[in-house]
């Protein structure tokens, strides 16, 4: 599978999201995808009266966490160890997958399974086990796809979404015997006989395979519990069967309290599939059932953050995906444009300050919005992207960057004028209300997720800019 | 391996340094009495396309037996604890402790719950008895979970405050799904692919 040096070797912004505009069968699958899970959001969390309170305090919690985060991080290591785990501290890339990789070394082992984990894509883990003569096998069901079809991730909770039915149906039929079960001969197209096949194809491995792989979306330091979601049951097979588990984690998702998740199961599957509630939750504590666990905590770029005044906020972020479902640079650009695992408005402020922004590419990102703030007022945890972009625009001033990425802006935003009023109306109103709107004007804020895009079709959209390039 | 922890460390303490601290409010809602919790819950689940009954006490038995008939459900394993009212003529027991293969060759897995949510429809399995280990309600394609009324609370708050973080948990809300397929739901991929839910009052 390809991962970040791929990535790093990616053109800029403007040329990426050029060339993912043209492609109208993405645009298709995204546009359809990113409407639905808008809907559902916004009916889910329209439901609980307290949403702007919650945001609130998962603001607030995540702050204090990470003014405090020496502390915690020592804390939860206590924990953790008296639970029975292994703590392992790594400052970059390099120290996690050399960790990683002895870990495994020493079980004997040449696979592992893994559970979907952005932390480890953006390590680019599977490489470097790879190089040790180890295979890891992808099983959340867009992984898979991603993996099978030597694909990039494109959206942070749906990594295939760039891929329709009928595609994922060529890559089973294609690639799945050389992973391991091929796929069924009558393989059709209906999801429900793709995951179907998945299910076949991995059922083996999930019962077999000694070592687990896995990320976490939060991490307790009073208790040294660490906390999954997921949809599928891959993640508890990963979690429960195997005899070594291995989380890397990155330092920001921590939590001081038990409490705290209080707050963050409310707000994460909401943001996320827009469900009350997630099919699945692990939470664990060190060494569970008996099984071998170890702990990788994560920098990596994360205290580079942290140590901006403005641009630290993007670590309160959950990886819900809330915004980039709302974001109109995302649905007609796609995830790949973005250069990183971290697509979308949280990646063009995320990944610029975790790698620095030395290369075009990371320049440019900043410029990859047009400052609409949509993705402010979905965001569970209310990190104000745009304040941030702005932020780093002026910190490295790209002129090439700026001309090229207002241009990306310029062939997204073909039809202006409502656009336009809708940013003036949701940017005035930003400033004096994060989120949510009180009263009678609530209603408007929870169906308002985003200013509708003028729909044009590829065709008129080529015609009217000769190809794309006026 | 302290180099990297005395690195980081030290990089945190350096970023924050003058930062001032953030206080947490919480005005959201927290514990509170919710009339009607058991039909909002049992509405909520089904909402998951799973299956739910709500029955007296009395009809506990009959309904498993009638549930586990439904599935053709014959062979299936129960945790150390089950009640007796729950459990069925011959069950497959977890002891000693059955192999991922021969949970896999069951037809169903019945437990209990440690807590369920009303507000999300969901059901907290903490290990304990009557729930066995984690892998009894995964491997298994079908789960029966039978949920004691006065284990439903509201909402999320209340059921945090209820458990132990020492336990090894799994919050479950419907069957095994998916939507990584143009966003369409599909129920059932790894773990179990029908939940049929039981609530005594
Ligand atoms: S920035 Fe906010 S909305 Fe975007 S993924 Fe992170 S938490 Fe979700």
């Amino acid at each position: 599978m390809s991962g970040n040096a791929a990535f790093l070797g990616m053109p800029a912004f403007p040329r990426n999201a050029a060339a993912a505009v043209q492609d109208s069968q993405l645009r298709f699958n995204l546009r359809k995808a990113t409407r639905t899970i808008r809907g559902r959001r916004a009916s889910v969390v329209a439901e609980l009266p307290d949403w702007a309170e919650l945001r609130a305090a998962g603001r607030q919690i995540k702050d204090h966490t990470l003014r405090n985060l020496d502390r915690y991080l020592l804390q939860l290591e206590e924990a953790v160890t008296a639970a029975g785990g292994h703590v392992h501290w790594a400052a970059d890339a390099a120290e996690a997958n050399r960790i990683v990789t002895g870990l495994v070394r020493a079980t004997g082992e040449t696979s592992v399974v893994k559970v979907k984990s952005m932390a480890t894509q953006e390590i680019g883990l599977n490489e470097a086990l790879g190089r040790a003569g180890v295979t890891a096998y992808e099983t959340d069901l867009a992984e898979l796809i991603v993996q099978l079809g030597d694909d990039w991730p494109s959206h942070i909770l749906v990594p295939a979404i760039h891929r329709n039915r009928s595609e994922i149906r060529e890559i089973f039929r294609a690639k799945m015997a050389a992973w391991g079960r091929p796929a069924p001969g009558e393989l059709t197209d209906d999801p429900r006989a793709l995951a179907e096949a998945a299910r076949l194809h991995l059922r083996e491995r999930f019962l077999s395979t000694k070592v687990a792989i896995s990320g976490a979306n939060f991490m307790i330091a009073e208790t040294g519990t660490l906390v999954v979601l997921e949809s599928e049951g891959n993640g508890r097979m990963c979690l429960t069967l195997p005899e070594t588990l291995i989380s890397v984690v990155g330092i920001e998702k921590l939590l001081p309290t038990w409490r705290d998740l209080e707050v963050f199961l409310q707000l994460l599957p909401r943001s996320s599939t827009g469900e009350r509630m997630n099919p699945y939750t692990s939470t664990w504590t060190g060494a569970a059932e008996g099984q071998e666990f170890h702990l990788v905590l994560l920098d990596n770029g994360r205290t580079r953050v942290l140590a901006d005044e403005v641009g630290r906020q993007a670590l309160r972020c959950i990886r819900c995906s809330a915004c980039l479902n709302v974001c109109p640079v995302y649905e007609r650009a796609g995830g790949h444009a973005y250069g990183s695992v971290y697509p979308g408005p949280i990646g063009a402020i995320l990944t610029p300050q975790l790698r620095g922004m030395a290369s075009e590419l990371d320049a440019s990102l900043p410029y990859a919005s047009s400052l609409c703030g949509a993705c402010f007022d979905v965001c569970p945890v209310a990190i104000d992207i745009p304040e941030v972009l702005v932020h780093l625009r002026g910190k490295a001033r790209h002129p090439r960057a700026e001309r090229l990425g207002m241009r990306a802006a310029g062939w997204v935003f073909d039809r202006p004028a409502r656009l336009a009023g809708a940013q003036r109306l949701a940017g005035r109103l930003r400033r004096f209300v994060p989120g949510r709107l009180p009263g009678p004007l609530a209603a408007w804020t929870d169906t308002r997720d985003l200013p509708d895009i003028p729909a044009e079709s590829f065709r008129d959209w080529w015609n009217r800019t000769n190809g794309g390039t006026r | 391996m302290s180099g990297g922890k005395e690195r980081i460390l030290a990089r945190i303490r350096a970023a924050v340094a003058g930062a001032p601290d953030v206080e947490i409010t919480r005005v959201y809602r927290t514990t509170r009495d919710l009339p009607g919790a058991v039909e909002l819950f049992a509405e909520r689940v089904a909402d998951y396309r799973a299956a739910v009954h709500v029955v007296a006490e009395a009809e506990a038995t009959a309904t498993i037996t009638a549930a586990l008939a439904g599935r053709g459900a014959v062979r299936v394993v129960i945790p150390a604890g089950l009640p007796p009212e729950w459990t069925p003529p011959e069950p497959v027991a977890d002891d000693p402790p059955l192999s991922a293969a021969e949970l896999d060759a069951v037809d169903g897995v019945i437990t209990g719950c440690a807590v369920a949510i009303a507000e999300t429809g969901t059901i907290v399995l903490d290990a304990g008895p009557g729930q066995g280990r984690r892998a009894l309600t995964l491997v298994p394609d079908y789960h029966l979970c039978v949920v004691r009324a006065d284990q439903i609370v509201a909402d999320v708050p209340d059921a945090v405050g209820r458990l132990d973080p020492a336990r090894p948990l799994t919050w479950i809300s419907g069957p095994s799904a998916t939507s990584d397929i143009e966003l369409n739901r599909v129920e059932g991929v790894h773990g179990p692919r029908v939940l049929e839910v039981i609530v005594v009052r």
